[in-house]
């Protein structure tokens, strides 16, 4: 007898494909949030995969910090390029400039907090009533709380008592006027999953995820890059280190591993024995317990 | 798709999806937190996290359960409120968790966990024995046609490993699920807050010689979960390039939802019966010569014909029901009551439509597993049987024969909240 299985990695690659056409066929007017990061390159590869021969049916967007590394910002516009995409970036500088939000001051001043702000305005002024993004549930606890399909209220609001019921693969993308969806493809995907994805299928990833040498110093038991938008305290000494990035955030809270792995096999390797968890390098999420569950109720990603 | 890189056999893993079950408090999240633990898949700052907050709470134990009570309102009450999902795996298979609530009032929350798992874990405290929430969850499984189901006895510390406490959890389980339609049920003696047989087999119940959890996890059969005689395509999406390179390119994208298709074949083509031929299977990694479920592919046919979403092919000799009028079992999620001789949105596969709810043929005493012909009320958390009547033909399979045709889902037209999940009988 014939067999019909399928590698557990086809089976997440398909059911990552159904949810994006699930997408283009229940929204007007979606949007794939890119941000140069490894997730959401994959969620772009899926996207094309899903749609192929067609171009990806809708626009991307960025919601760009302003506080990149610049290898972030090479590596989009060249894959946009590649894509034929229409890239839509959605600038936290403007939103600051305009009055926006009030940027933090101070040695642990970040952006990412004020990206929500930006995102939800972004997704108002080009009428987009469905977000893709690349968040896993595997990434973060309120995240592993979170539906494919995600409602939001009309004021971007998630309200994670009160989730829709979601069962089997049947996706309920119905709203009113002014609520939209955050929708993610790869929910059930691990780190180990994206990487592993990553070699399979020969995709490209932007420098910082391998190992390079770097001006680093130490903050909070974290490796930080540095960059012209952090400030550093006179006890902290800049040196050059060997290290690469897990994830690739805002450049002020975006923590590095000290790594020799320059090739996807070591970074695969490396993933496999390692003992804490990506976002573990995150500021961001080490303000306080409930950090994610608190940005996203506000409509963060 | 020849697969050609293997890293260390990774690549070649099955998945399997598992949800947990069972009354509040039996164990569920502490359980799996048992075994995220002990299979090596927690972090060192996850773990931390966890035994930093229960330290501050003054809790005896590092409570394993914060692993998977991730919301603020979860871990000040101490009470799973909505599905988590958690993944991990071992050397033979990786797995994907639905941890849910026990509370009766997210039952909802339950049924979303349960509804795409190949196998529940139902947990049963041991002093307790199997109550109605038991009963409950364990014919929701049944209702869900989930293939595998493990009981739990659990807290086995509490009742000194006694072997009576857990034959008696196991005789009246079976006297219940005897009437239920679950094919294959164990049951393990554990502790989840001291990881008994878990991953690691106690050494306080040597009267109980059966498999670990975790080996029956790593072992059962899943290959036969899915519908492999049956074809079914639902439509999702029309490819229409329109490039120079594609430019009288139409393909339909789906993903396979039984049976095989493969390239060459005769197909019919529903709601019009229009029949041809598979021309192509095609994926971005080049055109393959079969697709089975749960495959994503885009199929081109041999002949122009009018095809678009919500659509089915299907082979000329082997289709499914079409009908607009057919009885399911419904479970209502929703706080407002089901209203007989109302109108509700209706979502199945790929196809859209409007229902009418036409009467209520018994609702469920989930206790006595006796059908209540006479009382047609069915509120929050309730299940019956019901005859439905839609404004267009529907591509009906029965749920045990195919969960992905058996299936389908009620939106309510005012709020558009799911309140429906129903089961074609
Ligand atoms: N002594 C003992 N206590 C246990 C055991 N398993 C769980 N508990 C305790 O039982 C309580 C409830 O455990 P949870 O894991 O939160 O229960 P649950 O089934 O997830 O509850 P809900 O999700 O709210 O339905 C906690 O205080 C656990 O520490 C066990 O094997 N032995
Ligand atoms: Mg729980």
């Amino acid at each position: 007898m014939e067999s019909y299985k399928l590698s557990h990695l086809r089976e997440l690659e398909s059911e990552s494909m159904f949810v994006l056409r699930e997408v283009a066929a229940q929204f007007e007017n979606p949007v794939l949030l890119f941000s140069g990061g490894k997730d959401s390159i994959v969620v772009a590869h899926l996207a094309r995969k899903a749609f192929w021969p067609a171009k990806i049916p809708f626009p991307m967007m960025h919601v760009d910090t302003g506080h990149n590394f610049p290898e972030t910002i090479e590596f989009r516009d060249r894959y946009m390029e590649k894509l034929g995409a229409n890239l839509i970036v959605a600038s936290v500088q403007d939103s600051i400039d305009q009055g926006k939000v009030v940027e933090e001051t101070g040695f642990n001043a970040s952006r990412n907090g004020l990206q929500t702000v930006t995102l939800l305005e972004a997704i108002e002024t080009g009428k987009f009533d469905c977000a893709i993004g690349g968040a896993r549930r595997d990434e973060e606890k309120a995240r592993a709380k979170e539906r494919f399909f995600s409602h939001r209220d009309d004021f971007g609001q998630w309200d994670p008592k009160n989730q829709r019921p979601e069962l089997w693969n049947i996706f309920n993308g119905k709203k009113h006027m002014g609520e939209h969806f955050r929708v993610f493809p790869i929910s059930n995907w691990t780190e180990m999953d994206i990487w592993q994805y990553i070699l399979l299928e020969g995709i490209e990833l932007p420098s910082l995820y391998f190992s390079h040498k770097r001006e680093c110093f130490m903050r909070d038991g974290m490796i930080l890059g540095k960059t012209d938008f952090i400030q550093t305290r006179d006890t902290e000494e800049v040196k050059e280190m060997q290290i690469r990035f897990r994830t690739i955030g805002d450049a002020t809270c975006t923590g590095a591993v000290l790594s020799g792995a320059s090739t996807l096999e070591a970074i695969i390797d490396e993933v496999a024995s390692t003992r804490v968890t990506e976002r573990g390098g995150r500021a961001d999420d080490k303000r306080s317990e409930a950090a994610m569950e608190d940005r996203k109720k506000q409509g963060y990603f | 798709m020849e697969e050609k890189y293997d890293s260390k056999g990774y690549l070649n893993m099955e998945l399997l999806r598992f949800t947990t079950a069972g009354s509040v408090d039996d164990g569920k999240s502490t359980l799996i937190g048992r075994l995220l633990y002990d299979s090596k898949s927690i972090f060192e700052d996850q773990m931390e996290a966890i035994e930093s907050v229960s330290k501050r709470k003054g809790e005896e134990h590092v409570n394993l359960a914060l692993l998977t009570d991730g919301l603020r309102a979860e871990r000040e009450q101490g009470i799973t409120i909505d599905v988590a999902y958690r993944y991990f795996a071992t050397p033979k298979r990786k797995f994907i968790i639905a941890d849910t609530p026990g509370h009766i009032q997210y039952t909802r929350n339950m049924v979303t966990g349960a509804s795409t798992a190949n196998l529940a874990i139902i947990l049963v405290d041991a002093r307790h024995g199997v109550i109605e929430q038991t009963k409950r969850h364990a014919y929701i499984a049944s209702l869900l046609q989930i293939p595998h189901v493990v009981v739990c006895v659990n807290k086995m510390d509490l009742v000194d490993y006694d072997e009576k406490a857990f034959e008696k959890v196991h005789s009246d389980f079976e006297d219940f699920s005897a009437k239920l339609a679950i094919k294959d049920v164990r049951f393990v003696p554990i502790s989840a807050l001291l990881g008994d047989n878990v991953v690691d087999r106690s050494k306080n119940m040597d009267w109980y010689q059966g498999p670990t959890l975790m080996h029956i996890l790593e072992n059962v059969h899943i290959g036969s979960d899915q519908n492999h005689i049956d074809p079914r395509f639902p439509i999702q999406y029309v490819v229409r390039p329109m490039t120079t390179e594609y430019h009288d390119y139409r393909g339909y994208a789906g993903r396979v939802a039984g049976g095989v298709f493969r390239q060459g074949e005769e197909i019919a083509v529903l709601p019009s019966g229009f029949t041809s031929r598979i021309k192509s299977i095609d994926t971005m990694n080049g055109p393959i010569d079969k697709a089975f479920p749960p495959m994503s592919v885009t199929m081109t046919l041999e002949d122009d014909i009018d095809i678009s979403r919500g659509d089915m092919i299907v082979k000329v000799n082997n289709q499914p029901e079409s009908k607009q009028e057919f009885d399911v079992m419904v479970c209502w999620l929703n706080e407002k009551p089901m209203q007989v001789g109302g109108k509700y949105a209706l979502k199945h596969t790929s196809r859209d439509a409007r229902c009418i709810i036409k009467e209520v043929k018994y609702k469920m005493n989930i206790n006595t597993l006796q059908k209540l012909e006479d009382d047609n009320a069915i509120g929050l958390n309730d299940i019956g049987r019901i005859t439905l009547r839609t404004t267009v033909p529907i591509f009906l399979d029965g749920y045990r024969k195919n969960r992905n045709t058996g299936s389908m889902i009620l939106v309510d037209e005012a709020t558009n909240n799911t309140v429906g999940a129903c089961m074609v009988v």
